[in-house]
């Protein structure tokens, strides 16, 4: 068999192959960004591509390298991120009109994290306005497509790390989860995402939507390439003061270990989910078959409040982004509106001409359920849910290690078919949308395929800091279901 | 859970967002919708529930308080849609 192409190498092996010359780092990043050229127009993957910074930056790497200077574990290897991170000079938008012209003067935690590791950042990627959306539509460069059916949806907001990492278009990718939105569009494009416990991974130039909830984490191919990029990105940084003062475990190590004896809970009220695709609940099934094969063991466990997470979750993410995005005034940065008068006629009028209507929508829920008079009846009782949905988790992960059920209820649905109607769009979140109230990590990993052809995946869940159980896990899962992971877009 | 026009004006306006009347009209159908199937949490009795503020144990973070010099002033001054100088420039803020 004739080895893979280049670009669809796994971040792994293109590392490896850089740190033993066997291809320069300036080649690997050349066949990715001609392939960006072709392909991106296809699924508006990338807002933003940066050329010439990365191949002089993959020229620097060659050269240090022949001076057996390496720069860390990534070294010469080229990734994007979500246009959600800062990165110092170069646009940030969070595909937003108001922060179309951003140039932050400083880069995220995350940036730094995987810049110092010696990543070559290709560009920035496409994303639900202020990653408000399970469809990377609501951006205002228009919607990404999905590599493997170019009239669906890719899933969001991270929709434009996944199509790109599903596409070939960069070895792996850092996107953002506060509800699902590395998840969910993993599991439509047939990759790997995790959403790490809140506290691993800094939020520090990276902006904000429900603080409470939002976490950085890898997109990449495998499950060892999604290892190796959190074990590079999690840590305490003190200009996050909610960043977690815990060792890093070696990731990678964990995504070799065996399932045998792992309690797997199969959470029931997921299961019987109204809208469960039944090829969603198969291919779940299939995976659960190759794992008691290996030897771990199957429990039913229940997660009894799982129908009011959405409830809870539209409370409280749109209270907390309404105060986040106050932010956006058109004073210090961003979009102004021209013309107007006065101070607060001018910031009305900048806020209504920079975002989208799904932002305005949440901005509105999130204003309404902290003003005066609903307070209590809203906020205060989705914190207290909130704490109910907890329980759960803990309940649960008392008689499990791991729980397992679909990312999605659905595969990927078409573009345009859930964006008149916000509520059904914020019910395809159901099954990633508790585990970010709880604030434990969780993965999507690919365990099947819909009739039609459309990538299928299978959530893990574990306690507080439970990666590696994560990993372990995960990786069994696609070793035992090899399944194709590079979308065939070409042709 | 329907919401009135009123209603619909005041959050706008605490929002800082000039709705167009479509736009607000919309907003009021759609909000009334959410709201509606937010309002199932009055469900459940949670009278003696303690509200989750933090999904992770942990405690306030202390740091000194130092001032650390940022240093490229102009790379922040360079984002302002409009400046005088090393200042923020606003339309007038008390108005006539």
């Amino acid at each position: 068999m004739a080895p893979p192409p280049v670009h669809e190498w796994t971040l792994l092996a293109a590392a490896k192959a850089v740190r033993e010359k066997a291809i320069s780092s300036r080649e690997l990043t050349r066949a990715l960004l001609d392939r960006i050229d072709r392909l991106n127009p296809k699924i508006n993957a990338y807002v933003t591509v940066l050329p010439e910074a990365a191949l002089a930056d993959a020229a620097a790497c060659d050269a240090e390298l022949a001076r057996d200077k390496v720069r860390g574990p990534l070294h010469g290897v080229p990734l994007g991120l979500k246009d959600i991170f800062c990165t110092r000079g170069i646009r940030t938008t969070c595909g937003s009109r108001i922060l179309s012209a951003f140039k932050p003067p400083y880069d995220a935690a995350v940036t730094e994290k995987i810049r110092a590791a010696g990543a070559i950042l290709l560009g920035k990627q496409n994303m639900d306005e202020f990653a408000m959306g399970s469809s990377t539509e609501t951006s205002c460069f228009g919607p990404t497509l999905n590599p493997w059916a170019t009239d669906r949806i890719p899933g969001g907001s991270s929709g434009g790390t996944a199509a790109a990492v599903a596409a070939a278009l960069c070895f792996a990718g850092v996107g953002t989860d506060t509800g699902g939105s590395i998840r969910q569009p993993a599991s439509l494009c047939g990759v790997v995402g995790m959403k790490p416990t809140y506290g691993r991974v800094s939020r520090y130039g990276m902006i904000a939507f429900a603080s409470s909830l939002d976490q950085g984490g890898p997109i990449a191919r495998t499950v060892p390439d999604a290892a190796l990029i959190l074990s590079l990105i999690a840590g305490l940084d003190r200009r996050d003061s909610t960043s977690v003062d815990a060792p890093v475990p070696d990731y990678l190590a964990a995504a070799d270990r065996s399932v045998k004896g792992l309690r797997i809970g199969l959470p029931k009220e997921y299961l019987q989910a109204r809208g469960l695709d039944p090829a969603v609940k198969k291919a779940v099934e299939a995976a659960l078959a190759k794992l008691s094969a290996l030897g771990a063991v199957a429990v039913e466990v229940s997660l009894p409040h799982t129908e009011y997470a959405v409830a809870t979750y539209y409370i409280i993410a749109p209270a907390e982004a309404s105060s986040n995005l106050a932010r956006y005034d058109g004073v210090r940065y961003g979009y102004r509106a021209d013309g107007a008068t006065g101070l607060v006629a001018m910031m009305s009028r900048t806020r209504a001409e920079g975002f989208g209507p799904e932002v305005k929508r949440r901005i509105m829920i999130g204003t309404y359920a902290r003003s005066a008079g609903y307070y209590e009846a809203l906020y205060g009782k989705a914190q207290k849910v909130r704490t109910l949905l907890r329980r759960d988790f803990d309940a649960a992960f008392a008689k499990a290690d791991v729980l397992l059920t679909p990312t999605s209820p659905t595969p990927a649905f078409r573009v345009g078919e859930k964006t008149d109607d916000p509520l059904t769009m914020y019910l395809s979140d159901i099954f990633t949308i508790p585990c970010n109230l709880a604030g434990i990590p969780g993965i999507s990993v690919p365990c099947g395929m819909s009739p039609e052809g459309l990538p299928i995946g299978a959530q893990l869940l574990a306690r507080h800091f439970g990666e590696e159980t994560l990993f372990t896990a995960a990786a069994a899962i696609e070793r035992e279901l090899p399944l194709p992971r590079v979308a065939p877009l070409e042709g | 859970m329907a919401i009135t026009r009123d209603e619909v004006s005041h959050v706008a306006r605490l929002s800082r967002l000039a709705l167009s009347p479509d736009e607000a009209d919309r907003l009021r159908e759609q909000l009334g919708n959410i709201l509606g199937y937010i309002r199932q949490l009055d469900r459940l009795d949670t009278r003696d529930v303690v509200p989750t503020s933090h999904a992770v144990e942990m405690g306030t973070p202390f740091r000194d308080d130092v001032v650390r010099p940022f240093g490229d002033k102009e790379a922040i001054l360079a984002n302002a849609p409009d400046r005088e100088g090393d200042f923020f420039r606003v339309p007038r803020i008390i108005e006539d």
